[in-house]
């Protein structure tokens, strides 16, 4: 049977090249990095090259790159050390409802500590709009944190034009990259972007690697305490073979972005139309064209989103219903929820998330399989029968397409 | 080349490594994940935590992966602190905690939280009458590791268990970090509550380790988000790594207690040769008795530790002067101050840590290029 891996948003297989490096610094390169010895050094030196290589990819300094363990991390120590660093300025804080839970768990839990959050809605192609989020702006507001891309539906958020608002009214920006970081060109100068936090095992890296951009001069409270790694903002013994992987990972993330983009827009699209044109009352989920190159999110009407995962797992096909930190809550989806997308719609939703090892089979290979589920689950559903006898209302709330 | 700074990092063994880069390339699914890829990563996990409950002998649910040994201080330090501070606001450690145990407690007295540090002895133990007598009605939460990572001492854990039982509403909380899988640990049987262990110690993977939590305590998580490892710590599980801490569990056993007594053999004899070729040699810490096989901490007097270090880099043998978590500070270290070494001896001090393969020719061949070296620098004055 065919396996076919598309939940490259989730988790990323760990590239061939990065895995070389990760065993050398497993096994030759092991010192502990603040060591003075030899083994020390050369372990410094791997770390070094990759804060320069995760630098360089988003045009920051390496003395700006501060490695975590994770994009969790990462997001929970800017949003909490500049909330607690800059609390004296004010208490209030911007973020948006679609967020990844890294984010908009620490806004509710500075919330019981005192600060005060907006959570900007969102159209129903998860777009932000700029004059919503600059009525937003308080006297006191000194965090503005927004996605780069969103995880489960894809859409690109607008990071430029909102570091400028942010910049023209000096508050503090803090950007979640962990689905753009070398997936999308970052600048985080041209962008005026404050805090940005990444993910090694999104872009072929190890698991339990991730870093933060935080620009020079801003002030943070850390969350963590103990050695003065990381220049005190993160303590703990470097996770040196992660780090090394991450940074080559992100070198050539960046040396086969521009092309590999082009390699999975021309197979997203193909997805995308294939499954609209194939499947009677599918729905785009996103964002059309500000969209990221691989991602692929649509709801499958009268359709049980877990159902159709467990089949279409049987095919070989691994793909998610959303984001894979929520899949085990029934929960539906809070981003489709935002979008105004209504209950029982966001529960037929599915996503497919592409990369480097997809192949346009792949695409012919799903869109020859996911019609066939799809029918036979909604055979079976009471749901469907009842309303296929009756006739078809449209569901007041939603946009599906007839 | 000859590698003594055992108790800064370890190499990663064979078995280790070849059981993660099996996991990087083949199971590299995320564990919530619902596809086959995730479910193959989630069983993985669930094994890990089953390998790695069963080595401290308690049971799986009582497991949190974290990224290391400072993040599970942290998180239990100030996770029991900030979710039972209405009970009490005093907490109770010692002065030669690891700076992960020490720097949070300095952040709870920030946050109004009480904090007793304990003395020690010259040898670097704590008396557990002194922590008798330092218990107050709002106790909430003893800090106190169970090997000191830079003289070996081992604190008498099981004592001070046994006298907190009395106590039970102060949570225990052991940083193994230096001691798991070294020496004997019964968690369950000396009342240990939450206890802190590393993978990159024991010869298993950096950015990995373990705390564990007794069943029915809740402790506030350190990150928010995905809602992972029961909520206590959020972030998409780091699977190779922890397929690798679980895996050099399974191996400490035979590794490090398999040669447990041929260590402590060793480590006497290192300071025998030690005391007959360099006598004016000065052991920091226990000689013998109460101490880890694998850390010997000692000082040539008159010569600051950090010329040794480098001197006998250039001969291939590595060693550190104290942690390395605070090696490139210009300061003495704490645990020596301490113990109340005088300044002298405190700049001389280097650490010299042993692993399972550690072998006499070693121990040889580090004494008499020691000998060599002091011999050198000495004549050069």
């Amino acid at each position: 049977m065919r396996r076919v891996y598309m939940d490259h948003s989730a988790t990323t297989p760990v590239r061939p090249e990065v895995a070389q490096v990760v065993t050398k610094y497993f096994t030759e390169t092991f010192g502990n990095a603040s060591s003075v010895h030899a083994f020390g050094r050369e372990a410094r030196k791997g770390v070094e090259t990759a804060r320069e290589q995760i630098a360089n990819l988003i045009k920051a300094k390496p003395e700006e790159i501060f490695f975590t363990s994770g994009g969790t991390e990462a997001d929970n120590m800017a949003i909490i050390g500049t909330a607690l660093a800059n609390k004296d300025k004010g208490k209030h804080i911007i973020t948006t409802q679609i967020e990844h839970h890294a984010v908009l768990d620490t806004c509710k839990y500075l919330e019981k500590q005192g600060f005060e959050v907006t959570y900007l809605p969102v159209d129903a192609e998860a777009m932000l709009d700029m004059e919503t989020l600059k009525k937003a702006i308080r006297k006191d507001t000194i965090l503005i944190t927004i996605m780069h891309v969103n995880n489960e539906v894809g859409t690109i958020l607008p990071i430029k034009e909102i570091g400028a608002i942010a910049k023209e009214n000096n508050i503090l920006f803090h950007v979640d990259a962990v689905q753009s970081f070398g997936k999308l060109p970052i600048d985080v100068n041209q962008m005026n972007i404050d805090m940005l936090s990444a993910s090694g095992h999104k872009i072929y890296a190890p698991k339990g690697i991730g870093c933060l951009f935080l620009r020079k001069g801003t002030k943070l409270s850390p969350i963590m305490f103990g050695g003065a790694q990381e220049r005190k903002r993160r303590p703990g013994t470097e996770n040196v073979p992660g780090i090394v992987g991450f940074g080559l990972a992100a070198e050539l993330a960046g040396k086969e972005m521009e092309e590999e983009n082009k390699r999975l827009t021309k197979l997203r699209d193909k997805l995308i139309d294939g499954i609209l044109e194939k499947i009677p009352e599918s729905q785009l989920n996103g964002h059309r064209t500000q969209r990221l190159p691989g991602n692929v999110n649509v709801s499958l009407r009268y359709i049980e989103g877990e159902s159709l995962l467990l089949m279409l797992d049987l095919k070989g096909i691994a793909a998610s219903s959303g984001s894979a930190c929520t899949s085990g809550s029934l929960d539906p989806s809070h981003v489709l929820m935002a979008m105004g997308i209504c209950h029982e719609i966001a529960h037929g939703s599915l996503r497919l998330t592409l990369g480097k090892i997809n192949t346009e089979e792949d695409i012919d290979y799903v869109l020859e399989v996911l019609p066939e589920i799809v029918e036979k689950l909604r055979e079976m559903s009471p749901l469907y029968n009842s309303i296929k006898l009756e006739r078809r209302e449209e569901c007041s709330k939603c946009t599906l397409t007839k | 080349m000859l590698y003594l700074d055992n108790s800064a990092t370890t190499s990663i063994h064979p078995e280790v490594r070849k059981i993660i880069c099996d996991v990087l390339e083949k199971h590299f699914g995320n564990p919530s994940s619902l596809h086959k890829k995730g479910v193959e990563a989630e069983k993985l996990l669930n094994k890990s935590r089953e390998i790695v409950a069963q080595s401290l002998q308690v049971n799986p649910q009582e497991i949190i992966f974290t990224s290391g040994g400072t993040e599970g201080d942290n998180l239990a330090v100030k996770g029991v602190a900030l979710q039972y501070h209405k009970r009490g606001r005093h907490i109770i450690t010692s002065q030669i905690e690891h700076p992960a145990v020490k720097e949070s407690c300095r952040q709870l007295e920030e946050l109004g939280f009480e904090v007793t540090y304990l003395g020690v002895d010259k040898y670097g133990f704590i008396a557990p009458e002194d922590l008798l007598q330092s218990i107050r009605p709002d106790t909430i939460l003893v800090s106190i590791m169970h090997v000191n990572n830079e003289v070996g001492s081992i604190q008498p854990i099981a004592k001070i268990g046994d006298f907190l039982k009395k106590h039970h509403k102060i949570f225990f909380h052991v940083d193994a970090v230096q001691g798991f899988a070294k020496v004997p640990l019964k968690v369950k049987e000396w009342g240990i509550d939450l206890l802190t262990i590393s993978g990159h110690k024991i010869h298993g993977p950096k950015g990995v380790g373990a705390l564990y939590v007794k069943d029915g305590i809740k402790i506030v998580p350190l990150l928010a988000g995905g809602g992972q490892e029961a909520g206590i710590r959020s972030g998409t599980e780091n699977v190779p790594g922890i397929v690798g801490l679980a895996k050099s569990c399974q191996i400490a056993r035979e590794i490090f207690v398999g040669n447990s007594k041929k260590m402590l053999d060793l480590r006497k004899q290192c300071i025998s040769m030690i005391k007959d070729k360099l006598p004016e040699a000065i052991i920091n810490g226990p000689e013998c008795g109460e101490v880890s096989p694998y850390i010997l901490n000692l000082s040539v007097p008159r010569l600051k530790g950090e010329v040794l270090v480098h001197a006998l880099e250039k001969e291939g043998i590595y060693v550190s002067t104290g942690s390395a978590c605070s090696s490139k500070k210009n300061i003495t270290s704490p645990v020596l101050d301490a113990m109340g070494i005088d300044q002298e001896t405190k700049l001389g001090s280097i650490r010299v840590s042993f692993t399972y393969e550690t072998s006499l020719e070693d121990i040889k061949m580090f004494v008499n290029n020691l000998v060599k070296i002091v011999g050198q620098l000495i004549n050069k004055r």
